[in-house]
């Protein structure tokens, strides 16, 4: 019933989000600093995260190729596909749900609490349309340039890992790389990651949008954000996994 | 002018407002008045439509305000001022910006302009010269003010007020009454204050609400608050001790003459 309820608003209040802007300037001024704030700001975790990502590939892959058949080359190859079908896109997502969307959920949040929403709404302003939309809308420019950051971060990860410990030479390395290279795995990733910037955007907004009470709820409302991201990108994950594949 | 009609709130199973009937009129300070917990703030936000009301109507002039289009509404916003209880000022942008974001938001002005008006809203508060600061960097009173500021600058035909003067020292108090009541005055506007300042009431009480208990327990002017034998508005402006004694020593000595 709750479930069927909060779906059922998220979706109408979608209705309200994409209206035309009052001011276009405003609007985009908005749009310029959230993607300041989600892309500077969460690249050093992008950054980090993927490069170990990248990294962990190898080493584990290193670890399941011993003493089998498989050419050694192959390395390459499969960091870069693990990298750009999943890992760099699926993992960045997920990190951005927690790091982006707390951050969103709390700070509309606190707009609804301190009354902010409401002093907007008196002068005029279409609060769902202009505290939401910069922010999907940003999300939607600045996520897949980190996801493709993290790709190939990950892949010199790999890099690192594989030709450092010596397992295997660069060349062999390269050779991967450039083996059995398909445009559309690629393409793949950037329609999932403009899919996950967008649930982990909207739904952190909504969290925000419609808190109610103190500060214990818009911790609770900030937690929600991140876990519902999270399960609903994974969902997706899943969901784009069997349609793009098939 | 806006009247209330029959206003009755609830929400869920608390009824705050129990049928509202009252008129504000246009060139006065309109207030509000009522214990702690009356609905003061409830009516207010039912009167400028952030809350709907569970049945009657608001009427501006002649529009029906749960009836106005969403256009109708807008243009409706542009003419109302609002001050928070809470000020409701922007923590992330400065004074300048938060009492500018009106105009940035629905007007054309250039930004001389709007740096103009910026700082005549300042001069009447008299909070001149703190353009840069942020909400969190002034005091309570002066972001009361500035919150005036904000609700002032695109010359609203409607004002409201939420407890503009709670919190503040009794001489800072009275100089924003009266600058409530000069704007009210000088540009002809509908103003609604809530309050539970006596000094308010009897300062610039054109036309007077007092709630209590969800209905309206009383109306008229601070001429009258004196003369009325009304028990609960007695109860509300007589409640201090002091008040009483002051009270009872006036009616032995009768009345003041001069
Ligand atoms: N959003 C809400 N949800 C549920 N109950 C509410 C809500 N807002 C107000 N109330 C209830 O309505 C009653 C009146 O509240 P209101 O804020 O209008 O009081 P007030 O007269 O403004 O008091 P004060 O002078 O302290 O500001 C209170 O009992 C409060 O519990
Ligand atoms: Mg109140």
């Amino acid at each position: 019933m709750n479930l069927l309820f909060h779906i059922g608003r998220f979706i109408s209040w979608h209705g309200m989000i994409f209206k035309f802007p009052e001011n276009w300037r405003m609007y985009y001024k908005e749009t310029v600093r959230q993607m300041y704030e989600i892309g500077i700001g969460s690249l050093m975790i992008i950054l980090v995260v993927s490069l170990f990502i990248g990294a962990v590939t190898a080493v584990q892959f290193t670890y399941q190729l011993q003493g089998t058949m498989i050419p050694s080359y192959y390395i390459g190859y499969i960091v870069r596909d693990m990298a750009i079908i999943e890992l760099a896109v699926t993992f960045s997502s997920i990190i951005l749900a927690g790091k982006v969307g707390s951050n969103i959920a709390s700070e509309i949040g606190g707009m609804r609490q301190k009354e902010h929403i409401d002093a907007m709404e008196i002068m005029g302003v279409n609060t769902a349309s202009y505290l939401v939309m910069p922010k999907i809308v940003a999300g939607l420019f600045v996520i897949p340039v980190l996801v493709s950051i993290a790709a190939v971060v990950s892949i010199g990860g790999g890099y690192f890992a594989s030709t450092y410990s010596g397992a295997f030479s660069h060349e062999e390395f390269v050779q991967g790389l450039r083996s059995f290279f398909q445009p559309w795995n690629v393409c793949m990733m950037y329609i999932k990651a403009f899919t996950f910037a967008y649930i982990l955007t909207s739904i952190a907004a909504y969290q925000g949008y419609f808190v109610k009470g103190g500060s214990i709820e818009l911790g609770q409302a900030s937690t929600r954000a991140v876990v519902y991201g999270i399960i609903v990108i994974l969902m997706a994950d899943y969901l784009l996994a069997v349609l793009l594949t098939s | 002018m806006i009247r209330a009609e029959k206003v009755f709130k609830s929400f869920s199973d608390t009824k705050v407002l129990k049928g509202i009937d009252f008129t504000f009129e246009k060139g006065k300070t309109n207030l509000i008045i009522g214990k702690s917990g009356a609905g003061k703030t409830v009516l207010l936000k039912v009167l400028v439509g952030l809350f709907k009301p569970t049945s009657g109507q608001v009427w501006y002039d002649d529009e029906d305000l749960c009836m106005m289009s969403k256009n109708e509404l807008l243009t409706l916003r542009m003419k109302v001022g609002m001050l928070f209880q809470g000020n409701a000022l922007f923590d992330s942008m400065t004074v300048e910006e938060n009492i500018r974001f009106p105009m940035d938001m629905f007007t054309r002005m250039t930004a001389k302009e709007k740096l103009d008006q910026v700082n005549y809203c300042l001069e009447r508060v008299s909070m001149e010269g703190i353009n840069s600061k942020f909400p969190s960097e002034i005091s309570g009173g002066m972001q009361k003010r500035v919150g005036i500021a904000r609700a002032i600058v695109l010359n609203p035909k409607y004002l409201f007020a939420d407890e503009p003067n709670s919190g503040l020292d009794p001489k800072t108090a009275i100089t924003i009454d009266e600058l409530l009541l000069d704007i009210t005055k000088d540009n002809q506007i509908t103003t609604i204050i809530n309050t539970h300042d006596m000094n308010s009431v009897m300062e610039i009480g054109d036309n007077i609400c007092l709630l209590h208990l969800g209905k309206l327990a009383w109306q008229g002017n601070k001429d009258e608050v004196l003369d009325s034998n009304n028990d609960t508005l007695h109860d509300f402006i007589f409640a201090s001790p002091f008040l009483q004694k002051l009270k009872a020593r006036a009616l032995a000595n009768g009345p003041v003459t001069n």
